[in-house]
């Protein structure tokens, strides 16, 4: 293999991107050693099982590639705001598309989300950690690895080109050949397993380790859309997996699933793709929902209206939301009896969304509001993700969606649904969370400023799109002709990306300004919570609760607070609490994942096998090791407990 | 827990389905190769054959319902086959339409 | 809660005992649901795709009655002792347990041997798996279903060692009820394949 075709050539912007990478890595590795912090990133961060800790790897991941994603968008407005510009030719915007779509929902929507589940969920429930915190280090590294796998594919050997769906015959060796593609195959599958086991983990963890009291249907909102997401991820997830493999095998072994002779099927891989993607935007929208529910109440003082009904509803939604995914391809040519009945379903799932959204409202209605940031973010969601909620209803109808279908018309439905549901979520927990993760409050003022700038950016760059769909704007074209009366909405468009990214931006400096001059939270209850995790401190100890608590009644934090004073420890009751231990083997064999997956990009097989060898040898030391973790005595609970309310 | 588990002095559960499990396989192979029924009646047979027989050794080798985690593990299994279902009857049918 | 990780229920087998090894029977058992979605993917693919065999043999063209029979049995005894296996050690018989075990892991070894044998004689035919579409996901499905016997091969041999070496504890028990769950999951999965691969391909 040539250096040319190794490394990306010919691209100023890439070589740019080499350069800053390199002094990125060189300024990280001077910074660790300088201020001598490489034991203490091994200690605290590689080798962690602390389900906070690794939530918030989990988002610091996420922020980083919703910026790359970002940038990646703001290259395709730059290139489509007038006609005929030469600014990127379509090779490069094939590819960024490809990786805008595949990084906003694969590496920044879902670790954003799992990130807050991992920190929240646990405290929440009243339990010290996950079911398996090992499996749960594991998780994280292994997106970890597959992020950066995918992430390096535009430096080294070249993007994915064929759009974050990935469709044949464009995704086969045909007519994509070289590694881009592969780098989708393989990276995407090894942080699926990553989130598969996320799946397992939070189910058994919410089923099996709730405080005593707290029945099913005293949970908190927000874990019960966990407890529904985990279901899907470990039902749909292994269908990407399998289709994932049989991409792999057809690109690299020279299978014949998806090819265009010997009996193959290309449209077959549009089916399995979207058995498993379908449900994964439930994936990434019922937690939003769950984040919403629990800032609603909180923010209107009130008890969220109809809980049985929002329980009702997401169990509908587990079912439905697995046989409505022929809706994603109704014009690939399946006749009227699917589409009848994939419209019908689809149609039919709206309902129990709707059902929510109104129980969100009566929440609100006679209720004592904060206009907190997150509480901005959530009444902003409302709105504007009915709009992308109805014109999802437009596209169920199987006839009109043969003129909606791949149009900006979609464009502008995804991602109504997409960012006022998932990422003013994401926002909109963050706000919310953040005194919890780390011991101090975002900035008020700037979150408003970024919040209005975005949102309202929002609004402007894609609400034009619907327009331009109607008037025959099509999906994933890289420039059009002038004269075609497209080029006002565009610039308009454009516009609002540009405030999108300077919202960003406000959030980005927040964080820092925060992090220096930020209001400390020292009662570990800033917002007059009703939820336990607002009964530990801010940060929670490394044990989370020094006595678990008893749960009376749903918000279960607030019930304390008015039957009694709230969660109070007698150090009479403490016990020495049992902790895993920390292991480095998670992190260690996700680097073996890595290498594997980039030998099997580049047909490497011999490191392939090498690094497979790793792999099961770390599994063979798991199954060796009968570590059993270690006690915290009960005077160092104290001695904990006692500093935390010093700082009250 | 310890309630729904007496220990058993004599395997009876593993050689019932041992027995049965051989039973049926026998039997769809009969229904397949030597029947003569026609090809839909035989495959909704031996399907169905399949269904019990798959169900039997769930209850009967794997202690699917024993345990505090009895009616989770159930009801999960009972999804996972739902999602079965309509993957495999829904892929099938949804791609009937390419000749 | 987390204290209860180390409290022993003595009514309970030896692998429930302790609220870790509860937790990872469950944990496993969802796990399996979730291979059941990955093995019905690979089902809906191969029925999908069975017919279309391009210039290369069909099903019926291939498969013989003999050789899956033989392997269907072996499987399915297999399965059938490791439940022996695991009854021996509920009645805290360590030779028992290891007895039943080896047989166990010896019949799985078998199948594998005659479905390699097959495969070869396939390969041999000119069926590969790039011949054709059903080639392609003939191979896949049983070949993931053989690659799954063969990791369970090598999981029973490291636990046959621990229990050798750390003898029958709540934990190394709790490695065995799960093994054995694997175990006669993949023969479950086989059910399937004898009826949906082999005797389906011999009947249509």
């Amino acid at each position: 293999m040539k250096w040319s075709e190794f490394f990306v050539t010919g691209e100023p912007l890439i070589y740019a991107a080499d350069v800053a990478i390199v002094l990125t890595i060189i300024g990280i590795v001077f910074v660790l050693t300088y201020f001598k912090k490489w034991k203490w990133l091994w200690d605290e961060w590689l080798t962690t099982v602390d389900h906070k800790k690794i939530g918030i790897m989990y988002i610091i991941c996420a922020v980083l590639m919703l910026f790359r994603g970002g940038v990646d968008a703001l290259l395709m407005r730059a290139q489509l705001t007038v006609p005929n510009m030469k600014f990127l030719d379509a090779q490069h915007y094939n590819e960024i598309f490809t990786t805008h779509g595949t990084i906003m929902i694969l590496f920044m929507a879902m670790p954003f989300l799992i990130g807050l589940m991992n920190i929240v969920v646990p405290l929440q429930i009243g339990a010290r950690d996950v079911a398996f915190p090992y499996l749960n280090a594991l998780s994280f590294w292994l997106f970890f690895f597959g992020a950066l796998l995918f992430n390096i594919s535009f430096v080294i050997g070249g993007s994915p080109d064929a759009g974050w769906t990935a469709y044949f015959p464009l995704a086969s060796n045909e007519f994509s050949p070289g590694v881009g593609n592969n780098y989708y195959a393989v990276a995407l599958q090894i942080s699926g397993i990553g989130t598969l086991m996320t799946g397992i983990n939070f189910l058994v963890t919410i089923l099996k380790m709730r405080a005593p009291g707290m029945t099913l249907m005293r949970m908190p909102m927000f874990t019960w859309t966990v407890l529904i997401t985990s279901v899907l991820i470990i039902f749909a997830f292994p269908v990407f997996t399998v289709a994932l493999a049989l991409m792999t095998f057809d690109r690299l072994f020279g299978t014949q699933f998806f090819s265009m002779a010997n009996g193959g099927m290309s449209m077959l891989w549009a089916n399995l793709f979207w058995i498993w993607g379908h449900p994964e935007v439930y994936i990434v929208i019922l937690p939003s929902f769950g984040i919403f529910s629990e800032i609603v109440s909180t923010f209107a003082r009130k008890r969220l209206f109809g809980y049985k009904a929002m329980v009702g509803s997401i169990v509908g939604i587990a079912f439905l939301s697995f046989i409505v995914w022929v809706h994603h391809f109704f014009t690939m040519g399946a006749g009227p009896a699917v589409n009848s009945f994939f419209s019908i379903t689809t149609m039919a799932i709206a309902i129990p969304t709707g059902v929510k959204v109104f129980n969100w409202l009566f929440t609100l209605r006679k209720g004592k509001i904060r206009l907190t940031t997150a509480m901005l973010w959530s009444l902003a969601f409302i709105p504007n993700f009915v709009i992308g909620g109805v014109t999802g209803v437009m596209l169920a109808m199987a006839a009109a969606d043969y003129q909606y279908h791949n149009s900006y018309f979609l464009i502008a439905h995804f991602h109504y649904v997409l960012i006022a549901g998932t990422v003013f979520a994401c926002f909109a927990g963050i706000h919310y969370w953040y005194p919890k993760m780390f011991g101090h409050l975002l900035n008020e003022h700037l979150g408003k400023w970024a919040f209005w700038l975005f949102m309202i950016g929002f609004n402007i760059c894609f609400f034009p799109m619907y327009f331009l769909g109607l008037m025959g704007m099509t999906r994933r074209m890289y420039t059009y002709a002038a004269g075609l009366g497209w080029t006002p909405l565009n610039v308009v468009a454009t516009i609002g990306a540009v405030l999108m990214g300077i919202g960003f931006i406000v959030f980005c400096y927040n964080i820092y300004y925060s992090a220096r001059y930020g209001e400390r939270d020292m009662t570990g209850d800033p917002w007059d919570g009703r939820t336990l995790e607002w009964a530990t401190a801010s940060p929670p100890a490394h044990y989370n609760f020094p006595v678990v608590p008893e749960v009376t009644d749903l918000d279960a934090y607030w019930a304390m607070k008015k039957n009694g004073s709230g969660y109070e420890v007698k150090e009479e009751q403490l016990e020495p609490i049992h902790m895993p231990s920390n292991s480095g083997r998670p992190f260690l064999i996700s680097i073996a994942f890595f290498f594997a997956g980039f030998g099997l990009v580049f047909k490497w097989f011999t490191l392939a096998i090498i690094a497979a060898i790793f792999i099961i040898l770390g599994l063979i030391l798991r199954s060796f090791d009968d570590d059993d973790g270690y006690y915290i005595s009960v005077d160092e609970i104290k001695r904990t407990e006692r500093l935390a309310r010093k700082g009250a | 827990m310890g309630a729904n588990h007496h220990h058993e002095t004599f395997p009876w559960k593993h050689i019932v389905g041992f027995i049965f499990s051989l039973l049926l396989t026998f039997a769809a192979l009969w229904v397949a190769l030597s029947s003569g029924l026609s090809t839909g009646a035989i495959i909704g047979i031996i399907v169905i054959l399949a269904v019990i027989q798959a169900s039997l050794q769930l209850f009967m080798f794997m202690h699917m319902t024993e345990s505090d985690s009895g009616k989770i593990q159930t009801i999960n299994m009972a999804y996972s086959f739902f999602i079965a279902v309509v993957v495999v009857v829904g892929s099938i049918w949804t791609m009937s339409f390419v000749l | 809660m987390a204290e209860a990780a180390h409290r022993y229920d003595e009514t309970m087998p030896l692998e429930y005992r302790t609220q870790e090894s509860r937790l990872n029977i469950l944990g496993f058992w969802i796990f399996l649901g979730a291979e059941v979605a990955l093995f019905a993917t690979l089902f809906a693919t191969y029925l999908v795709l069975f017919q279309r065999t391009g210039s290369g043999p069909t099903a019926k063209e291939l498969f013989e009655v003999k050789d899956v029979l033989i392997e269907t049995l072996l499987l399915l005894t297999s399965s059938f002792t490791c439940g022996l296996a695991v009854f021996e050690m509920r009645r805290n018989r360590l030779s028992g347990l290891l007895t039943w075990l080896l047989v166990t892991l010896l019949l799985g070894a078998g199948f594998i041997t005659f479905e390699i044998r097959e495969f070869i004689h396939y390969v041999h035919e000119g069926a590969t798996m790039q011949t054709s579409a059903f080639l392609s996901s003939f191979f896949v499905l049983v070949g993931t279903h053989g690659a799954h016997v063969s990791l369970g091969i090598g999981w029973m041999i490291l636990i046959i060692i621990q229990i050798l070496q750390r003898g029958l504890t709540p934990r190394t028990a709790r490695k065995v009820f799960i093994v054995s769950l694997y175990w006669h999951f993949l023969d479950v999965v086989w059910i399937f394949i004898f009826t949906l691969v082999y005797l389906t391909g011999m009947v249509i």
